[in-house]
């Protein structure tokens, strides 16, 4: 049987996380080898289960291992249960392939930390954590996979945390993942409320008996709880700062896997979503907001990682719009997923390249005229820019283009407004990577004599090559003959056509995406080959840059909505603990023992205010009673 | 007249024999053995009667439901579970309290008395703590398992007398620690004068102190209701103190913060075992039929209680108090379980009771650790940055609380989860809306510490975390163990309890 494989592929891991972090220093010498081996197996263990799924009939591709009865209180039974389906792989693939890489190239990365076998043992836990996360047959099972990624990603934002910023940084990131995690525990529990079961087939066929309010308020939660995890507004300040971790963090966790969990997670309750439209219109709006909030950030951020964090927020929101427009856009949120997991992926590790070859300079301002010095990091770059500004025939062309179309197709305002925002985005896009690549790789050099740029050895500009590769070829070959949409068809309900009249033909729609996409190019080459690019940011900018510089505003308005309520709460909970509960306590124990307003200023601590307490609920109970029984 | 010896079926007290045998070596050994050699001597004597005592208990299972010592005792499911409970939860804590730099030198002396100095500097060390642990430990296996009115109440004071006195024993900050003891001493009293009338009115309502005569006078419905409703009320009092339930709940953050922090520990876990197990057995089997009456009085009590120990819980600034208040939401989510009434019910409470009690006792043995030249620091503003000087102590800490607030994969998420459906399930929703609401609050003040410890800098003054005694490093492992286990593979519990879970009358 090959389900029995599935767990190899979390097991292998797991294990190897163990034996790195418990055998200490001696293990310093192959401890990157075995992470990196252990990625590799788990990756042979999903392809050899991805042929065999080929191998067998559509109907009969998904699998399940049952593991052992994790839970049995009462009405409450949960197995642990891997389901391992045509969604399931598209994940595992991309995790372990594109993490398989990224450990590749993380070998040579952190080769002067002192530590990095621990950071391998932290990189196979969250491998790990995100195959449990994706292959759990039950939304606990699942919520135990997305508190792992959440700790394995606390552990590697933070693994620099000697510099007080990256920790301040991890503890972002934790505080607005609780929030949505909190979603998502109020999720599972309506659902088991509601109907008894938390297994995702248990819920598929109770959905449709469940009341509309029940599987919006899941749907809500579910929401919230992609919000958090996947840096969308309004939760999405945390991604930002997570870049202060090693950069191949940023590109495994925030770039290609952990981040896309909440559209995994959408995608994966389509059931619920498809009949709670409500809830449907939240995705929408989210993801369009955050697909232009992030591309809107991106064009003001001078670091690159940072700037890369935006548009990867601005990615995400274009899939989480996918994943709302229901079965029409389940298949091409996640075409658009794996093709940013090859493109984004490649770009942060060309990001880390060029830190690599610039004493860790992160500002672009101090990059400029780096083709030169590191050929393969700006080729490799490059096929990933064409990728995300959607350039025909690169991958991002392919996926873009669907949602773009599919939001236009959504039907009247709706439809319009949506699309329009997907269009403006793919312009700010072209817009804000177009900067990234003229500061980065071409113009004068601004850099400092002290930087010595030079091209990253081959354990590093492999990972890059292969992933530029992904980028070029893949939206070709998930859309030729719709190859993913049918292989998807059995999880998200078929693709309906004609649902809606077109609203502008295919063809169209590229073109005006391509015109939108070249304005933006042109004016990010006005303004920046144009014109020289100071080595500083300037200062005497619009109060619109300033703005967009501060992130629009999002930790003000975080500190304004959340943190100051909170704090003041907080505040006036301990003044009603001192004044309201200590004074009543005192209040009444002073009227039962009638020792007048002496009592009242005392403070607590004196056993006969206790005593009096006492007394006054005894009272209160004899006094019910009597009332009961009159 | 004929006088028949009474059948005590001593096989089945076994358990409680042992420990009082335990008990009483315990005393002669203070009288005969040489000071040097007392303090192992005690440990292993008060270590080896628990074991035994514990492996007495597994050995009479099969036996259970019947009664000994002449229908005074009863023998059941739960009552062995609630003393497997008590045993595990004291042999954790001895441990703990074997770890005598928590205990004065000499209990009699003024505390700064040159007497006491002189104490301390010979080394003298206060091993009457085991004797007086293992008398309160058999008052709490009797407990539970009473089955007359009688013989609840001597349980009662069996187990509260040396608590009073175990809290007085503070080596540092003795003043605080002997007032916490007299506060004890004298509110403890006031609440059994409580349960003495509440326990006089039941036996007036129904002509015999038994539970099963009470019982069946309940059942008949003849007597008198108003009596009956306050010996229930006035009882119920008298087992809400010793939980710590509002607005019966203020002794305890004093005594928590006075107490040595082992003793604390040790009262918190077990007296809480034996306490929910008491009131269990009594409002389970005794008071079933009178539940129109007292489960309305029980719901305001736990709503109460869960809301004020979670929110009070926020605002405190050390950490023993904040544990205490902690402590009573705790004893807040277990009178859901009482108020259950339904199997599904009693399961929850003895997974709960357990599995906090566990916590419960590693968590203070965390306390013990983070001290200054002075003793231990309970300042939470001096536990900041804790995570990064100690990772370990502090991910452990970190630990218990996370299974405190109830996170899913450590064991108080399935406590919590059984006893609020268990709730849901017999109706009392309301209940169980509050339970959820002051879960996310008291969550909120456990991350609180978490982060705390784990970003926040230092302060000047920082603390430092002694090298645990390999005692102390006993008790906070087998803790951690036990509760890492139950939350990742709750089954194996929940099995063994399910069919032992039957109260017999």
């Amino acid at each position: 049987m090959t389900s029995n494989l599935i767990v190899y592929l979390i097991a292998i891991p797991l294990l190897s996380s163990a034996v790195l972090l418990l055998s200490g220093r001696k293990a310093n010498k192959w401890g990157h080898l075995l992470g990196t081996l252990a990625s590799a197996s788990s990756f042979g263990v999903g392809a050899y289960l991805f042929t065999q799924m080929l191998a067998q009939p559509t109907e009969e591709r998904a699998m399940t291992q049952k593991l052992f009865s994790w839970i049995n209180v009462g009405s409450f039974n949960v197995d642990a249960s891997l389901l391992l389906d045509q969604l399931s792989i598209c994940f595992v693939l991309l995790i372990t392939g594109v993490g398989t890489l990224i450990h590749i190239y993380s070998i040579s990365y952190m080769s002067h930390d002192l530590d990095r076998r621990r950071f391998f043992a932290y990189l196979n836990l969250f491998i790990a954590a995100m195959l449990l996360l994706v292959l759990g047959d039950s939304y606990l099972n699942l919520y135990v996979g997305w508190e792992g990624v959440g700790l394995a990603s606390y552990l590697l934002i933070g693994f620099w945390n000697q510099k007080p910023t990256y920790a301040t940084a991890a503890k972002k990131a934790f505080v607005m993942n609780r929030v949505g995690d909190l979603g998502l525990s109020l999720a599972i529990m309506i659902a088991f409320a509601s109907m008894g079961t938390v297994s995702f087939a248990g819920i598929e066929e109770a959905a449709p008996k469940a009341s509309t309010t029940t599987l919006t308020a899941i749907g809500i939660m579910l929401l919230i709880a992609a919000a958090g995890k996947s840096a969308q507004f309004p939760l999405q300040a945390w991604l930002g700062d997570a870049m202060a971790g090693p950069t191949p963090v940023s590109a495994l966790i925030h770039a290609a896997t952990m981040v896309t969990a909440g559209v995994y997670l959408i995608t994966r309750s389509n059931f619920i979503f498809d009949a709670a439209p409500t809830a449907q219109l939240l995705v929408v709006i989210v993801g369009a907001i955050t697909l232009l909030f992030g591309a809107i950030v991106g064009t003001a951020k001078d670091d690159i990682k940072k700037a890369l964090a935006a548009s990867t927020m601005s990615q995400i929101g274009y899939m989480i719009l996918a994943a709302g427009l229901g079965p029409v856009g389940y298949a091409f949120a996640i075409m658009h997923l794996l093709t940013h997991g090859f493109f984004k992926a490649g770009m942060f590790l060309g990001a880390g390249s060029v830190m690599h070859g610039m004493n860790d300079e992160v500002n672009m301002r101090k990059y400029g005229a780096l083709r030169k010095f590191m050929p393969i990091t700006f080729i490799t770059f490059g096929l990933g820019y064409l990728a995300i500004i959607g350039v025909p025939p690169f991958a991002g062309f392919y996926s873009k283009d669907m949602i773009i179309e599919t939001a236009l197709n959504a039907g009247g305002i709706k439809g319009i407004l949506l699309g329009s925002a997907a269009l403006f985005g793919a312009g700010l896009t072209a817009f804000y990577m177009t900067r990234v690549m003229i500061l980065t790789f071409t113009g004068t050099k601004r850099w400092d004599d002290e930087a010595h740029p030079h091209e990253s050895p081959i354990l590093m500009w492999l990972p890059m090559a292969i992933l530029a590769i992904g980028s070029v070829l893949s939206g070709f070959l998930f859309t030729r003959g719709d190859a993913l949409v049918h292989w998807l068809e059995p999880v998200v309900a078929p693709h309906e056509h004609g649902e809606h009249s077109e609203l502008l033909p295919p063809i169209v729609v590229s073109g005006l995406a391509l015109t939108i996409v070249l304005i933006g190019i042109s004016i990010a080459v006005m303004m920046y080959v144009r014109r020289p690019v100071a080595d500083v940011a300037p200062e005497n900018v619009s109060a619109l840059t300033k703005i967009v510089r501060q992130d629009l505003l999002q930790d003000v308005a975080n500190e304004a909505i959340f943190m100051r309520p909170g704090q003041a709460l907080t505040k006036s909970l301990v003044t009603i603990d001192e004044k309201v509960i200590d004074g009543a306590v005192h209040g009444v124990g002073a009227m039962a023992i009638g020792s007048g307003s002496e009592l009242r200023k005392t403070q607590t601590g004196y056993v006969r205010s206790y005593s009096a307490l006492i007394l006054v609920g005894a009272a209160a109970i004899v006094l019910g009673i009597w009332v009961i029984t009159q | 007249m004929i006088f028949n010896s009474p059948a005590l079926s001593y096989s089945l007290l076994a358990p409680i024999l042992i420990i009082l045998a335990g008990a009483l070596i315990g005393v002669l050994i203070e009288a005969f053995v040489g000071k040097a050699r007392r303090p192992v001597v005690q440990l292993s004597v008060a270590l080896g009667s628990l074991v035994l005592a514990l492996v007495q208990v597994i050995r009479i299972r099969n036996l259970s439901s019947t009664t000994a010592a002449m229908g005074s005792v009863v023998i059941d499911g739960p009552g062995l579970l609630f003393q497997c409970a008590i045993l595990i939860v004291a042999v954790i804590s001895i441990f703990l309290i074997a770890d005598q730099d928590n205990f004065t030198s000499s209990a009699a002396a003024l505390p700064g008395s040159d007497e006491e100095r002189q104490a301390t500097q010979s080394g003298t060390v206060l091993t009457e703590i085991y004797p007086l642990t293992l008398f309160a430990v058999a008052g709490m296996l009797l407990f539970p398992i009473a089955s007359d009115l009688i013989t609840l109440f001597v349980a009662l004071e069996v187990l509260s007398l040396p608590l009073y006195l175990m809290a007085g024993l503070s080596r540092h900050r003795r003043l605080a620690s002997q007032e916490a003891a007299l506060k004890y001493f004298l509110l403890g009293a006031f609440s059994s004068a409580f349960f003495l009338f509440g326990a006089a009115y039941l036996y007036g309502y129904a002509g015999t102190v038994s539970f099963a005569g009470i019982h069946a006078a309940l059942v008949g419905g003849t007597g008198n209701d108003v009596i009956l409703l306050l010996g229930i009320a006035f009882v119920a009092i008298g087992l809400l103190f010793k939980v710590g339930a509002v607005p019966f709940h203020a002794w305890s953050p004093d005594v928590y913060q006075g107490a040595p922090t082992p003793i604390t520990g040790f009262m918190a876990a077990a007296t809480k075992v034996a306490a929910f197990g008491a009131m269990l057995r009594l409002f389970y089997t005794v008071l079933a039929e009178a539940q129109w009456q007292w489960r309305p009085f029980f719901m305001v009590i736990a709503i109460i209680t869960m809301i004020f120990g979670s929110l009070v819980a926020i605002s405190q600034r050390d950490v023993k108090r904040m544990l205490a208040y902690s402590s009573i939401a705790h004893a807040g989510f277990l009178l859901t379980g009482v108020i259950a009434l339904n199997k599904a019910g009693l399961e929850a409470s003895i997974y709960y009771l357990f599995a906090y009690g566990v916590a419960t006792v590693g968590a203070f043995g965390i306390v013990t650790l983070v001290r200054d030249s002075s003793g231990e620091v309970s300042d939470l503003n001096r536990w900041a940055g804790l995570g990064k000087r100690s990772p370990w102590v502090a991910s452990a800490f970190a630990f218990f609380l996370l299974a405190f607030a109830g996170i899913p994969l450590t064991s108080g998420f399935i406590g919590k989860f059984a006893i609020f459906s268990a709730a849901y399930e017999s109706g009392a929703t309301a209940v169980v809306i509050v339970g959820v609401l002051s879960s996310v609050i008291a969550a909120f003040f456990y991350i609180r510490v978490i982060v705390l410890m784990f970003f926040t800098d230092a302060t000047e003054d920082g603390t430092s975390v002694v090298i645990p005694s390999i005692l102390t490093r006993l008790t906070i492992l087998i803790s951690l163990v036990i509760t890492v286990a139950l939350g990742v593979f709750p089954s194996p519990l929940l099995d063994f309890i399910k069919p032992l879970a039957i109260f017999i009358r």
